[in-house]
């Protein structure tokens, strides 16, 4: 095999409170010219570390404490940061998850995009403008010869993802490394992203690692598959070989989520629902977000909205909770219209709706312990103290599997993702609420972690027999977990119903759009797509709808 | 508070250093009477004397004891400058996170008074006030305090602002917790960094803004010992200094001695409030 970069044993230690500790604890990467290699595993397992080491950069507060990089037979370990830069950008190129904060706002697209190729003396500022809108082309990006004159906020994420994959490609450089480039983006807009890296990395023939902790999109893009723990790999092999058989459990349990499926059903008692919308709009200032929003909970029963960013589902969650007050419709709550400002809505109201955001680390406040976050609404709405407080402090912390006595005293900043918004929940549970809304609860977590709290979310319905709003964009979880399903494309309903029929055809072709652009386990499933797509809807396509016109 | 202790002895040395700096200062302002020599305004010797036994720091135009009016000076010039920047704390702080919390035309009205008083320089401002009220103590940390509390007022608004755009304030929101809940416990906690931060610069500016106007006829009148009115009672001995021989040359330092008071604390606080934003900014991740 032509190594083109080849890791042995390689080491990196980071600062902690008591000295360094070992974050990739002797991992071998060997990636040959033109494969591309999948790096897969859950948050902190260190695919990132790993992925920039491979340009040799460690983070500030990282160490190289051992092993060896070696980029085409040149050792990267120690080498002068002089020859490390002339590397950079133009024989190794790195593609960040957020193409956003990665862009300089300031700064034309294309003048980012030729500063590379310009800075190492590839080519000439001229050249590289053309090379650019090549580029820009082959991403399949809109009108390639004037969308470089953008600027990064005036383009779309998935638009914005793709010219920084173009700008990776600049230099026509040997290795790229992609750090889960596709995780902001929604579902319909991950496909063309993906798509047309795949093919640009292919047919320039460029080496790639491809960084994520999504099986299924891994499958689509990698030749071969490493998948990472806590810093030591688990196994590793080619796409087809470990989709088919993978040999250790803990790849078997990346999947997971997948699999999920709630417990079975008690009838329901009471046919009335405990939510229902009205004929809904609502506007910011003058933009309307919603036009003519109508549906229903059933008691006990799980609903998800879906649609991507965008399409008002967010906003949906702020009318129920009376943080937004609707220009028409009502929302009606166990038969009682609501109020439209949440501050006027009696107390008791507040305390059987509660919210669950998507980001915990916004959603808790960083100098609140966790005996804090739980007590407040034990105190506020149910008027507990003292020790029966404490009690039931505890017996939160037990229901959301987290151990009472090490966790109560701990600030948000020393929980993990997955705690954190464990916490969240306990914080809505506390009040004893009868309907929860679940804003994005699992996206910002990776699959194993998610697969818990929806495991947990699961239990405590069947237990307390809660109601539940499920706001994701994600129809794995959907699928996972939905009752019914309603689904929104631009602030309006375009189907709802059973789960059982949104997932049979026929679809509204939105819904279908949603539905088929989920990646499968599947390798062939992206090429597949992309051909019944291309003869499906001839002409116009079926994402974005937005070619470049060839001049 | 075993915490603070033990966050204090892994604080670096400059940090330490400046906090000891503080604490020399503190325990010289509050024992004056017992430290100092001689008192306050008392004549005790002739004019200008060296510094020798037993007018250590020699004795000033009246020939009342320098060392002692540097003790004294420490009392009155850092324990009004103290007042001061804590009123001017309350005052902005207050005003600050409630216009940013309630918004609407209480923050409208406030921002547009404190625009007002900041588009007036504050030295010309104070002089102004200063000569209707006359300079008495409370008159002088009064307009202190409100001209500085809008540089306060400000910051906390500014800092209130960003707080208030995250989930938690809207989760306190939706439980219906009421302004005080919200100003106390969501944004005071992590607003608190900044305003630290701010408290010891501004401690800073008061002391040197009352040295100033001292130094101006309008800060403490004598013969209360203050050290903006030492520098300036001095400074003109500067033009005589002779450093033929150590008894003439220390004639010429007189006017360094306030001045290196002030410069010393001034320092020793900005080495303290870094520490304390490093250490703030460092729990945050």
């Amino acid at each position: 095999m032509d190594g083109l970069l080849e890791i042995q044993d390689l080491r990196i230690e980071g600062r902690a409170q008591d000295g360094w500790r070992e974050i990739v604890k002797g991992v071998d990467l060997t990636v040959a010219k033109g494969e591309i290699v999948g790096l897969i595993g859950e948050s902190g397992a260190g695919k990132s570390t790993l992925g920039l080491a491979a340009m040799g950069h460690v983070k500030p507060g990282l160490r190289i404490a051992g092993g060896s990089i070696r980029f085409d037979g040149q050792e990267l370990i120690g080498a002068r940061e002089s020859a490390l830069r002339d590397l950079r950008g133009r024989r190794i190129a790195y593609v960040a998850q957020s193409s956003a904060a990665a862009f300089n706002p300031a700064w034309r697209l294309i003048d980012q995009h030729c500063e590379g190729p310009v800075q190492h003396r590839v080519m000439s500022r001229a050249q590289a403008g053309d090379e650019a809108v090549k580029l820009y082309r082959e991403m399949r990006l809109p009108d390639p010869e004037q969308i470089g004159f953008r600027y990064p906020h005036q383009v779309s994420g998935g638009q914005l993802q793709r010219a920084m994959t173009a700008m990776a490609m600049a230099c026509r450089p040997d290795l790229i490394i992609f750090d889960e480039p596709t995780t902001a983006l929604d579902v319909t807009t991950q496909i063309e992203v993906l798509a047309a890296i795949r093919d640009a990395v292919r047919d320039h023939d460029t080496a790639a690692i491809y960084i994520t902790h999504d099986l299924a999109v891994v499958a689509q893009m990698a030749d071969r598959v490493k998948v990472l723990l806590k810093g030591t790999e688990v196994e590793e092999a080619p796409t087809r070989e470990m989709l088919a058989h993978p040999r250790e459990d803990y790849t078997r349990s990346l999947w997971a989520v997948r699999e999920f499926r709630p417990s079975p059903r008690a009838p329901v008692t009471d046919p009335r629902p405990i939510l229902r919308i009205e004929n809904v709009s609502a506007s910011y200032g003058a933009l309307p977000v919603l036009q003519d929003v109508s549906f229903s909970v059933p008691r006990g029963r799980t609903v998800a909205v879906v649609g991507e960013s965008g399409s008002g589902k967010s906003t949906t969650a702020r009318v129920i909770m009376g943080l937004l007050a609707p220009t028409q419709g009502r929302v009606v709550f166990e038969g009682q219209p609501l109020v439209a400002h949440s501050r006027r809505r009696p107390r008791d109201l507040q305390r059987r709706v509660q919210m669950i955001h998507q980001m915990a680390d916004t959603a808790l406040n960083p100098w609140h312990r966790v005996r804090d976050v739980i007590g407040r609404p034990l105190e506020f709405f149910l008027g507990l103290r003292g020790a029966a407080k404490e009690a039931r402090i505890r017996e939160l912390l037990a229901e959301i599997e987290l151990e009472p006595a090490q966790f109560i005293d701990r600030l948000p900043g020393e929980l993990s993702g997955g705690q954190k918004q464990r916490l969240c929940i306990a914080r809505a549970l506390a009040a004893n609420p009868d309907f929860i809304i679940c804003d994005e609860v699992t996206s910002a977590l990776d699959q194993i972690v998610a697969e818990g709290i929806l495991r947990l979310l699961d239990r405590l319905q069947r237990d307390k027999g809660l109601s539940y709003l499920f706001i994701t964009h994600d129809l794995a979880t959907v699928r996972s977990i939905a009752d019914e399903v309603v689904v929104m494309q631009k602030g309006k309903v375009v189907e709802q119903g059973p789960k059982d029929r949104m997932f049979a055809p026929p679809h509204h072709p939105y819904t279908e759009l949603l539905l088929s652009s989920v990646p499968e386990m599947d390798p062939d499933w992206l090429t597949r797509l992309l051909e019944q797509r291309r003869h499906g809807a001839s002409g116009e396509g079926a994402g974005e709808g937005a070619r470049g016109n060839a001049a | 508070m075993t915490r603070y202790l033990s966050l204090l002895r892994t604080a670096p040395l400059s940090a330490q250093l400046a906090m000891a700096l503080i604490a020399v200062y503190a325990v010289t302002a509050l024992f004056a009477p017992w430290l100092a020599p001689y008192p306050e305004s008392q004549i005790v010797g002739s004019k200008y004397l060296p510094w020798a036994s037993p007018h250590w720091l020699g004795t000033d135009a009246l020939g009342r004891d320098v060392l002692s009016r540097l003790i004294y000076g420490a009392r009155n010039t850092v324990g009004i400058a103290l007042v001061t920047t804590v009123l001017a704390f309350l005052l902005g702080t207050t005003t600050g996170l409630l216009a940013a919390t309630v918004g609407g035309w209480f923050d409208a009205l406030s921002s547009r008074v404190v625009d007002v008083l900041m588009a007036i320089p504050s030295l010309i401002f104070a002089l102004l006030i200063l000569t209707i009220t006359g300079t008495s103590v409370v008159a002088l940390v009064l307009v202190i305090a409100v001209l500085d509390s809008t540089r306060v007022f400000r910051l906390s608004r500014a800092v209130a602002q960003g707080i208030l755009t995250m989930d938690y304030i809207e989760v306190a929101r939706m439980r219906g917790e009421g302004l005080g809940w919200i100003i106390r416990r969501e944004v005071l906690p992590n607003a608190a960094a900044p305003l630290i931060a701010e408290f010891g610069l501004r401690f800073c500016f008061v002391f040197l803004f009352i040295s100033a106007l001292s130094f101006l006829g309008l800060g403490l009148q004598p013969p209360t010992a203050d050290w903006g009115s030492m520098v300036r009672e001095s400074a003109k001995l500067i033009s005589f200094a002779n450093f033929s021989s150590w008894q003439a040359a220390t004639f010429g330092l007189a006017p360094l001695l306030p001045a290196g008071a002030i410069a010393i604390l001034t320092v020793a606080v900005n080495m303290v409030v870094d520490w304390v934003l490093h250490v703030s900014s460092g729990l945050k991740d």
